[in-house]
């Protein structure tokens, strides 16, 4: 095509929109690619997504009609057995009004959609249905442009944002991220459980449009390093579960069967009870953590979002993440346009701006956490078996002393695993995350 | 040559259920797409323009949404998009649908005057296959329906091979002429990128009843004379048996066989007593 752009952005997720409302709302002008028939035809159904970000891209976002499923006023936290569990949550009605839009629920097929439809309000160029197959580079190596599946498909820009998520073959084809190794991914799947919206409202003791998120840890994931989730849309429940990639090979499970088996846990049928499951999904996720975050850019080019492998698994904030480096990767091209540079040089303000942000400094963080879930399996083992018995044997009254209640729990958990193991766990959790 | 294309836009019947309770389609969530009979025949029009020059427009009759149908069509080379969208064409049935695009075709017509009309043969949701000889109708035109090949247009007339009952049929009719199209017609293309830009940006126009002229009460639930009664879905077939192989291959094909020798035995007593295996297979 010969009409050339400032920018052009490889994926209409929440990293490549993010940029293209910042961009375009500066007058740059983008050119937003897509290979779904439409923005979020491909993606995850259903997922939180955090206000605050969204606000720094679209001020007035609760004015543009943006399609959300519930509000999230109250987060749980499961640590299951196979047998049962505990739960601990908080609920706070300030997220019902001061703080309203702090956490919410979407289905990302119609999220995606109508953010792509704000950037293409705001001026952006989105082109749907179009893949980006390669990119375009001068002789000294610098990118200049993207090369998309169809005829006369090449487009010239100052400036790409790969914004492609996880699994980018274009990644792998310029070279630009090593090339992902599987204990670097989760596979998850996701089923969607239809419910009318007074039965979830009724299970979940909410109502208003109020909604509940629950994260889940524990013994149902065949005793590989993965976690589930369970979030309420309006009218049906989002059921997740996913494990390390690496993990599902060695331990020859099936996605499908632990989220068969995941909702049959006894904590979980009841809350689905009679629903019908309205669709299936399996994508990966970045979990390599910190140090499989490649060169955010270099001559002509960023990455963001997934794609970047910015993926902080303990707080699942995928998207927070993406929309966060979109948005960075915009304000430091709008510089560099300024400038009139897009060199590697000029965009480095880009790994400055991450450095300082929440983002780098979160990763950074649970820099050690992917590799302390993959080293103690115990935590999906022994532990909550340990838990399990210890619940059980404090709640069942039976004329046995408490005290002699507690010698039982803990020679029962140093029959699952040594003092000394429980002690390292502690301390390796502790610097994983501190 | 300036070429009309009719297109709707459909619910992805794929995806389409029926409400037991009410009866009645449930569109929620389901995605919206262009008729793929009417991408042939917009396909078609393009052709018919880049070999003997002109230029097609596509027209269609919709809600607002109707939009992104169009802008498909202008992908493929069509030049302008109409959608006429107004309130009082809410709930017209076939005989209102085609006045409505008779009234456009008509303003065309004052200033660029339409040679050839190309309709799809049927809408997947609709599938009445009425609107195109409906529209034909209306404006007088030669209706040439079912076809699967534009032969030749030259000297003012199209020739083409149609499908009839039992073979094809090659016919030459006067210009202006309405076509209805078969799906094998034409393979649809993969729009270029830029003019897959070209579709994203142009303008749509969007005409109303009062911009089309015509008598307000052909329009609309006014000028539908038909009217649905009811929708239902046939009850669904009972599932096949199934013979649980796990335990004890044996008895499974015993059961097998029991069962099969009761339900198909008159079948079965006509295989056997006939003579050869092709019979068989006839079953
Ligand atoms: C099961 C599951 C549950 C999750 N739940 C949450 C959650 O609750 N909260 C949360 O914050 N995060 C969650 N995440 C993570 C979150 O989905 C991602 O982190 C986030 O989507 C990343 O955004 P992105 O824009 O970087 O990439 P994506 O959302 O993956 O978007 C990339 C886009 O690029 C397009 N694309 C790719 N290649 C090309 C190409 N070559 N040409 C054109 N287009 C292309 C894709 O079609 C896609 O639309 C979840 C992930 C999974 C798998
Ligand atoms: C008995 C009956 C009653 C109906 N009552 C109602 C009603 O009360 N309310 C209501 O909303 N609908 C009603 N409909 C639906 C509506 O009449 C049809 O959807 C519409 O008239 C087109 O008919 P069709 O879908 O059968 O298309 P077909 O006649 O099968 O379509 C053939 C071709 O005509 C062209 N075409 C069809 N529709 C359009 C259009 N809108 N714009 C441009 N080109 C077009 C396309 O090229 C298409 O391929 C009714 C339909 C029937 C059969």
């Amino acid at each position: 095509m010969k009409e050339a752009f400032d920018v052009a952005i490889v994926g209409a997720g929440p990293a490549g929109t993010s940029a293209a409302c910042i961009l375009a709302g500066a007058g740059v002008k983008t050119i937003l690619f897509e290979r779904g028939e439409y923005p979020g035809a491909k993606n995850m159904s259903g997922g939180v997504l955090y206000g605050q970000e969204l606000a720094r891209v679209l001020p007035d976002f609760a004015e543009r009609k943006l399609p959300i499923e519930r509000n999230i006023i109250e987060s749980r936290l499961w640590y299951l057995s196979k047998e049962g569990g505990y739960n601990l949550g908080y609920r706070d009605a300030i997220f019902a009004t001061e703080r309203k839009h702090n956490v919410f629920t979407v289905g990302r097929a119609r999220f995606d959609r109508w953010y792509a439809e704000q950037a293409r309000q705001k001026g952006v160029l989105v082109v749907p249905g179009t893949v980006v197959v390669d990119l375009l580079r001068d002789g000294s190596g610098r990118v200049t442009g993207v090369v998309t599946g169809r005829a006369e498909g090449e487009v010239t820009a100052q400036v790409t944002l790969l914004a492609d998520g996880v699994n980018s073959p274009l990644a792998a084809l310029t070279g630009f991220r090593r090339e992902v190794k599987p204990e670097h991914v989760a596979l998850a799947v996701k089923e969607v459980i239809d419910l009318p919206a007074e039965v979830v409202d009724q299970r979940f003791g909410v109502s208003g449009g109020n909604g509940v998120t629950t994260e889940v840890l524990g013994d149902i994931v065949g005793g590989m390093n993965g976690v589930g989730v369970l979030y309420t849309n309006s009218a049906s429940i989002s059921l997740c579960i996913g494990a390390n990639l690496a993990d599902f090979a060695t331990f020859k499970l099936k996605p499908y069967e632990l989220i068969e088996e995941f909702k049959q846990h006894p904590m979980v049928a009841p809350l689905i009870a009679g629903g019908k499951s309205l669709e299936y999904v399996a994508h990966w996720l970045p979990e390599g953590g910190y140090d499989t975050i490649p060169r955010l850019y270099g001559d002509g080019y960023l990455i963001a979002g997934d794609s970047a492998m910015l993926f902080n698994a303990p707080h699942r904030e995928g998207s927070n993440l993406a929309m966060a480096s979109g948005r960075m990767a915009a304000e430091t091209v709008i510089e560099a346009l300024e400038r009139g540079d897009c060199s590697r040089k000029s965009l480095a303000d880009y790994g400055e701006r991450m450095a300082q942000s929440f983002v780098l400094q979160d990763m950074k963080k649970y820099r050690g956490f992917g590799p302390f879930l993959h080293h103690h399996k115990e935590i999906f083992n022994e532990l909550p078996r340990a838990a399990t018995f210890a619940g059980r044997e404090m709640i069942t009254v039976n004329g046995v002393s408490k005290r002699e209640k507690q010698k039982l729990i803990f020679r029962n958990a140093r029959k699952e695993t040594s003092l000394l193991k429980y002690l390292k766990l502690l301390w390796s959790g502790w610097r994983a995350v501190k | 040559m300036h070429i009309v294309a009719c297109i709707k836009q459909v619910p992805d019947t794929t995806q389409v259920k029926i409400d037991p309770e009410t009866n009645t389609l449930v569109r929620a969530g389901v995605e919206s797409i262009c008729n793929p009979y009417d991408l042939v025949a917009v396909e078609a029009g393009v052709r018919v323009a880049e070999k003997y020059g002109g230029k097609v427009t596509v027209i269609t009759m919709g809600p607002p949404q109707a939009d992104s149908a169009l802008r498909q069509c202008l992908s493929l080379g069509a030049s302008e998009a109409i959608l006429l969208s107004d309130r009082a064409f809410a709930g017209s049935d076939t005989l209102a649908t085609s006045y409505t695009l008779a009234q456009a075709v008509n303003k065309l017509n004052a200033t660029e005057p339409v040679s050839l009309v190309i309709c799809g043969k049927q809408a997947i949701d609709g599938d009445t296959a009425q609107t195109g000889p409906g529209l034909a109708t209306w404006m007088d035109y030669t209706q040439l329906t079912y076809v699967v090949e534009i032969i030749e247009v030259a000297d003012g007339f199209i020739t083409v091979k149609r499908e009839v009952e039992g073979g094809t049929e090659v016919i030459r009719g006067k210009l202006p002429a309405l076509l209805t199209v078969e799906l094998e017609l034409n393979p649809v293309r993969y729009a270029t990128l830029p003019e897959l830009v070209r579709s994203l940006r142009q303008e749509i126009k969007v005409l109303g009843a009062k911009d089309i002229g015509g008598e307000p009460e052909r329009y609309g639930l006014k000028g539908s004379p038909t009217s649905v009664k009811q929708i239902f879905a046939p009850p669904p077939h009972g599932g096949g048996k199934v013979f649980e192989t796990a335990s004890d291959s044996d008895k499974v094909i015993e059961d097998f066989l029991s069962t099969f020798f009761e339900k198909e035995s008159s079948i079965l007593s006509e295989v056997l007593s006939s003579d050869g295996s092709d019979h068989a297979q006839e079953q």
